[in-house]
């Protein structure tokens, strides 16, 4: 057989060889086989010597193209294994997604807290400031400095506990606006507060009632500051806290250290109005208390009232709750079941 | 205050006004309508029935059988169980397939064999109250007036048609506490008249009280009016139907003719009244005076009272009779034999009422009125009015004259106020002629002098005193719907969180992601809780009368409301708890300064902090575990190389072995440790550990900003170090050796492993730390991480005897 010959068949054979392989282990060893320095094409190669000058470069030429080839068809084979073989161990590791992920602990803010921090929120935007104060006040700055003197009827709608003669807990935040107000330096501005915290009435604890709660109070005092003030702002801020399409409505009412008083309601948030059993059949919702501040708080204060105004107000994060999310029992904020305080996890948009 | 409409409409004209829009109109202007209730609501088939024949039922020793006219044709046949029941009287019946109060259904049926063609009602089963039902029927049947009309409605006989409005009234609207306060309020939010009319009184002008009676007033600055009026000859007995039906819609037990002509003008002017029984009185004195020390009065609850001299009594001139303005004295009571009637008609100092009333905890209709003031303009024409009717249904005859011991008949108020002033404070633009006709409204009379309307406030309106007072009214009857919404003009102040505020925030936040929930608990707490857990107890704020055993002090530490809420959580099967309390600790000044606060954070953890899951076993919480939230929590905050934790057994509620104190700058900021097993036992609660943080303490601390450095170009260096060591020695005895030793590049070091084991030795064991060492400048090379360590090695053997394994 002639060397070309020899080659032809020697690349035919191989090329089905290649063909078969079914490991890359197996086509490595083709490759070194054949390919090799002891293989058939360096043989061929070796056996040249003999050949013609005409012959040599033919067969040479051959000889490489062969190699070449059988190269090629090793190389490609080789990529088609691995891909295969790549395949396959992708799918070996494939996973049940539907088993559960790893556990990963994340605490919940209490849901006084949160929605305390909203309303906190809103007029921190409108340029209010926060102070918090003390839970154990003086009954001068509690009652006194709130235009309610010893033995003052208005005193009965607060039941209080006291501590001495003098101090007591407080029972709503606005002893913390009397010691604001009296440091206040109008010059810089006007006064924008609000003061959040702890509250204390004495009350048997029930479902609806609870001897320590939480208010958020708002002052603000500057000159010509009127009562469509405290109604704009007030639409502003309802509107932030229930929703854009809450209508509002200012009733008359009495606090001492407020005149005029209001109670303010908005339309009911479940059912828009038409009365149902969170505004008990009414369509309206009473959610805070308000008023212009009273002239004898202020001058009490230090501030001369033909001068300036105010108005303030003061709602109550308990409640607010309760409404929003259905709580029938306050005494649930109070006790921290876990299966209460991590039910309110999710992080609403407003 | 619950106002009848039917009464109300007595005095001024509610002609197409309904119940329901009246109610509404008021809410809307100033007095807080409560609800409203129409008694006959829900009640059906309820007729008038004449009882013809009443015989006992044969087979019974309580029922009757009555044969009843209810209007038909032929007599009902309905049994009774009622022991009041006779024959001849009209009675309330529920006819068959009526409805009673509760919704209830009346059929026909049978009773004891005896067919009953409906039923014969009381009161109560009509939906009255047992507390107003007179006590006459209390236990039975009700009878109508004898001129009812069988098979007729009852509802009109009982003014069960009526609507009773209930109204909340506010500390300052005591003038709206009577009908005829209301009915000026409605007068002037409709633009209407009132009309009183006048009731005629008939003396005998021969027979003069004053020869009768002597009244005097020892302190006439208390008692500002006391005057009387007498009525001899009266009968004692029911009132007329009218008058009790008044009184029971109004939730006013009916009694006698003559004490219901007390609450009769007590509800109509808003002046409380008293009635004595001028024999039982045994005196022809009446002394109004301060009571004495062991003086006793038994009052007409029959309750013996100790007085005192706080209280200012009514008296015959030497034994009390009276407890004034709160309740009378039980000997001189109205009763059946009262034949003379010596009526009280008086004004007693508001805040002396108050605390008598608090301390017989006998707050009245007649104590809450004085409390908030009366109309002195009435206190006559009341016990007028009242005289004059007690005659009339006591067919009795009113005694010449009265005796005055006091008088203060009040005066009006004049407050003068601008236009502009009106407008500036409610923001509004009212024209001169709708705050004059407001004010003609409220029945002010005004006179405008320029700019300055000068208002004057008759006596029924003793609120109104102030400019204020003035603008709040003007803005009620304007209406709060129509008030313009601005927003407050002025400078813009930045408002914003403090620096502490905000500190606080994040240190929620960072508990948070850490996996512990927040609670709230009650600040309130007991004596012993308040003081656990705290190393240096202070002075408690207790209260002066607490409502529990469980609410007495003010909390010293958290962590105790933790574990309530922790025991709470276990005795309802949570078990896996982890929880932060942000919050205040109290501690007493004295009992006229405010005690010291100061805001804390507490953290506790129990049970699993891993559950069993199908790729990890569950590990429980332990010390280490809250000591990495700690520590996280304080590098947070830019304490993290500051912070010490320093073994401590000076807290007897944390477990000895386990617990630190926290220093930063060598002073205490917290404490974290296992609970102690037996203050674990003591609340219930199993293994937890707890932590607490004064927050002011490490807001005040010298916190680190961030301080940013370039990544380093150049590789960092680690080399191990395993050292055998004495088991006495601490982790933070070796790290500070090694810090100090480690020289300049030394970065960081982490124990790696800690190992005790027999084949180590008695007392001996292993820690293995990794060190890290970077140079910013350049590569470090062997040579000086080599010399480092040997510096490390040769420390740790100097100070500890360590071996270097």
């Amino acid at each position: 057989m002639s060397l070309k010959k020899q080659l032809e068949a020697l690349r035919d054979e191989t090329l089905q060889k290649i063909e078969q392989s079914e490991a890359l282990q197996e086509l490595n060893q083709i490759r070194v086989e054949t390919l090799g320095k002891k293989g058939p094409i360096t043989e061929v190669l070796r056996g040249m010597k003999h050949l013609s000058a005409e012959e040599r470069p033919v067969v040479g030429s051959f000889a490489n193209e062969i190699r070449d080839h059988l190269t090629e068809s090793i190389e490609e084979k080789k990529r088609e294994l691995e891909e295969l073989a790549l395949n396959e161990a992708l799918r070996k590791e494939t996973i049940d997604v539907t088993l559960p992920g790893k556990q990963i602990h994340e605490g919940t803010s209490h849901i006084l807290t949160q929605v305390m921090e909203e309303i906190e929120e809103v007029f921190l935007n409108m340029g209010y400031k926060i102070v918090e104060g003390s839970e154990v006040e003086q009954d001068y700055y509690n009652f006194e400095r709130m235009n309610i003197p010893p033995n003052h009827p208005a005193r009965d709608m607060q039941d209080t506990f006291y501590i001495s003669n003098q101090l007591l807990l407080r029972t709503h935040t606005s002893p913390v606006q009397a010691r604001t107000m009296e440091t206040h330096d109008f010059s810089k501005g006007p006064l924008r507060m609000i003061s959040p915290g702890k509250v204390f009435r004495r009350d048997s604890d029930d479902a609806t009632h609870s001897h320590q709660f939480h208010q958020i109070e708002g002052l603000v005092v500057d000159e010509d500051i009127t009562m469509a003030d405290l109604k704009g702002t007030l639409e502003v801020v309802l509107k932030q806290l229930f929703g854009e399409e809450r209508d509002i409505r200012l009733r008359p009412s009495y606090f001492p250290f407020t005149e005029p008083s209001v109670e303010v309601d908005i339309s009911c948030f479940k059912c828009g109005g038409e009365g149902c059993n969170v505004c008990k059949g009414s369509g309206w919702i009473e959610v805070l208390g308000a008023g212009m501040v009273h002239p004898n708080v202020l001058e009490m204060s230090g501030i001369d009232p033909s001068k300036y105004s105010g108005f303030a107000f003061g709602l109550g994060p308990d409640r607010m709750a309760m409404l929003r999310y259905g709580v029938n029992d306050i005494r649930a904020f109070y006790q921290n079941d876990r299966r209460f305080l991590e039910q309110f996890k999710i992080k609403e948009l407003n | 205050m619950l106002v009848s409409y039917k009464w109300l409409s007595q005095y001024v004209d509610l002609n197409g006004i309904s119940p329901d829009e009246l109610a509404d109109k008021l809410s809307r202007t100033g007095l807080e309508v409560e609800g409203i209730d129409t008694p006959q609501e829900g009640l059906k088939k309820i007729v008038v029935g004449d009882v013809k024949e009443c015989v006992p039922h044969p087979n019974s020793d309580h029922l009757s059988i009555c044969q009843i006219d209810v209007g038909e044709e032929e007599l009902y046949q309905i049994v009774c169980g009622a022991p009041n029941i006779e024959a001849n009287k009209k009675v309330i019946v529920a006819m068959p397939n009526s409805r009673i109060t509760g919704n209830q259904k009346i059929k026909k049926g049978k009773m004891r064999g005896e067919v009953s063609l409906g039923m014969v009602c009381s009161l109560e089963e009509l939906g009255y109250s047992e507390n107003v039902i007179p006590k006459a029927y209390a236990d039975g049947i009700y009878f109508l007036p004898e001129d009812a009309t069988p098979g007729t409605p009852v509802f009109s006989y009982l003014d069960m048609d009526d609507a009773i409005i209930d109204i909340s009234i506010t500390p300052n609207r005591a003038d709206a506490l009577s009908i005829r306060g209301v009915a000026h309020e409605v007068a002037a939010i409709y633009r209407k008249d009132v009309c009183f009319g006048e009731r005629k009184l008939v003396e005998d002008k021969e027979d003069n009280i004053t020869s009768h009676l002597d009244v005097t007033v020892l302190n006439p600055e208390e008692v500002t009016n006391y005057r009387m009026r007498m009525v001899k000859d009266v009968k004692v007995k029911e009132s007329p139907q009218w008058l009790q039906n008044v009184l029971m819609n109004e939730g006013i037990r009916p009694v006698n003719n003559i004490v219901d002509v007390t609450n009769y003008v007590l509800l109509l002017f808003g002046q409380p009244l008293h009635a004595f029984d001028y024999e039982k009185m045994a005196s022809q004195k009446v002394v109004v005076r301060r009571g004495e020390e062991g003086e006793q009065l038994v009052t007409l609850d029959g309750v013996e009272r100790a007085l005192t001299s706080d209280h200012i009594v009514i008296t015959n001139g030497e034994q009390p009779i009276a407890l004034a303005g709160i309740m009378g004295g039980l000997d001189s009571e109205i009763t059946e034999t009262t034949q003379t009637v010596v009526i009280e008609a008086a004004t007693f100092d508001p805040a002396i009422t108050r605390l008598a009333a608090k301390d017989f905890a006998l707050r009245s209709e007649s104590s809450s009125r004085f409390e908030k003031g009366v109309n002195l303009q009435t206190v006559e024409e009341a016990l007028s009015f009242a005289a004059s009717l007690m005659a009339e249904l006591g067919e009795g005859t009113v005694l010449a004259g009265e005796v005055v011991a006091t008088e203060d008949l009040g005066k009006d108020e004049v407050v003068t106020i601008t236009q502009d002033k009106i407008n500036r404070v409610l923001g509004t633009n009212l024209t001169k002629e709708e705050i004059h006709e407001i004010f003609l409204a409220l029945g002010f009379e005004v006179a405008l002098a320029g700019e300055t309307y000068t208002v004057t406030i008759p006596p029924r309106r003793w609120d109104i005193q102030i400019e204020a007072d003035l603008i709040e009214e003007v803005a009620r009857i304007y209406g709060y719907d129509r008030l313009p919404s601005t927003l407050p003009k002025g400078t813009y102040v930045s408002g914003g969180l403090s620096n502490q505020q905000q500190f606080e925030r994040n240190i929620r936040q960072v508990l948070e992601g850490s996996g512990l929930t927040e609670a709230i608990s009650y600040a309130l707490t007991t004596e012993e809780k308040a003081l656990h857990f705290v190393k240096n107890a202070a002075p408690l704020v207790s209260l002066q009368s607490p409502m529990s055993e469980d609410h007495r002090v003010l909390r010293q530490n958290l962590i105790t409301s933790l574990l309530t809420d922790i025991q709470y959580n276990v005795a309802r099967k949570n078990t896996d708890l982890a929880f932060y309390e942000m919050g205040n600790i109290f501690i007493s000044q004295g009992e006229s300064d405010l005690p010291k606060q100061m805001k804390h954070v507490a953290l506790a953890m129990t049970g699993l902090w891993q559950q069993n899951s199908w790729q990890v076993s569950k590990t429980a919480v332990d010390f280490y575990l809250l000591k990495g939230i700690l520590e996280n929590l304080m590098s947070s905050i830019g304490l993290d190389n500051k912070v010490v934790f320093q073994p401590t057994q000076a807290y007897p509620e944390l477990h000895p072995g386990r617990s630190a104190e926290l220093l930063v700058e060598g002073e205490v900021i917290g404490v974290i440790g296992q609970v102690h097993p037996l203050t674990g036992k003591a609340y219930n609660i199993p293994e937890t550990y707890v932590a607490e943080l004064d927050l002011e303490g490490l807001f005040n601390k010298n916190r680190q900003g961030i301080d940013f450095q370039a990544v380093a170009k150049f590789p960092a260096m680690k080399r191990d170090i395993a050292l055998l060591v004495s088991s006495e020695v601490t982790n933070q005895q070796l790290l500070e050796v090694i810090q100090k030793q480690g020289g300049k590049f030394l970065q960081q070091v982490e124990l790696f492993d800690v190992f005790q084991g027999e084949k180590l030795g008695l007392g001996k064991k292993s820690m293995a730390y990794s060190l890290t060492f970077q140079n910013q400048e350049a590569t470090l090379t062997d040579e000086e991480v080599n010399s480092a360590m040997k510096q490390v090695e040769l420390g740790l053997v100097e100070a500890f005897h360590v071996e270097v394994r």
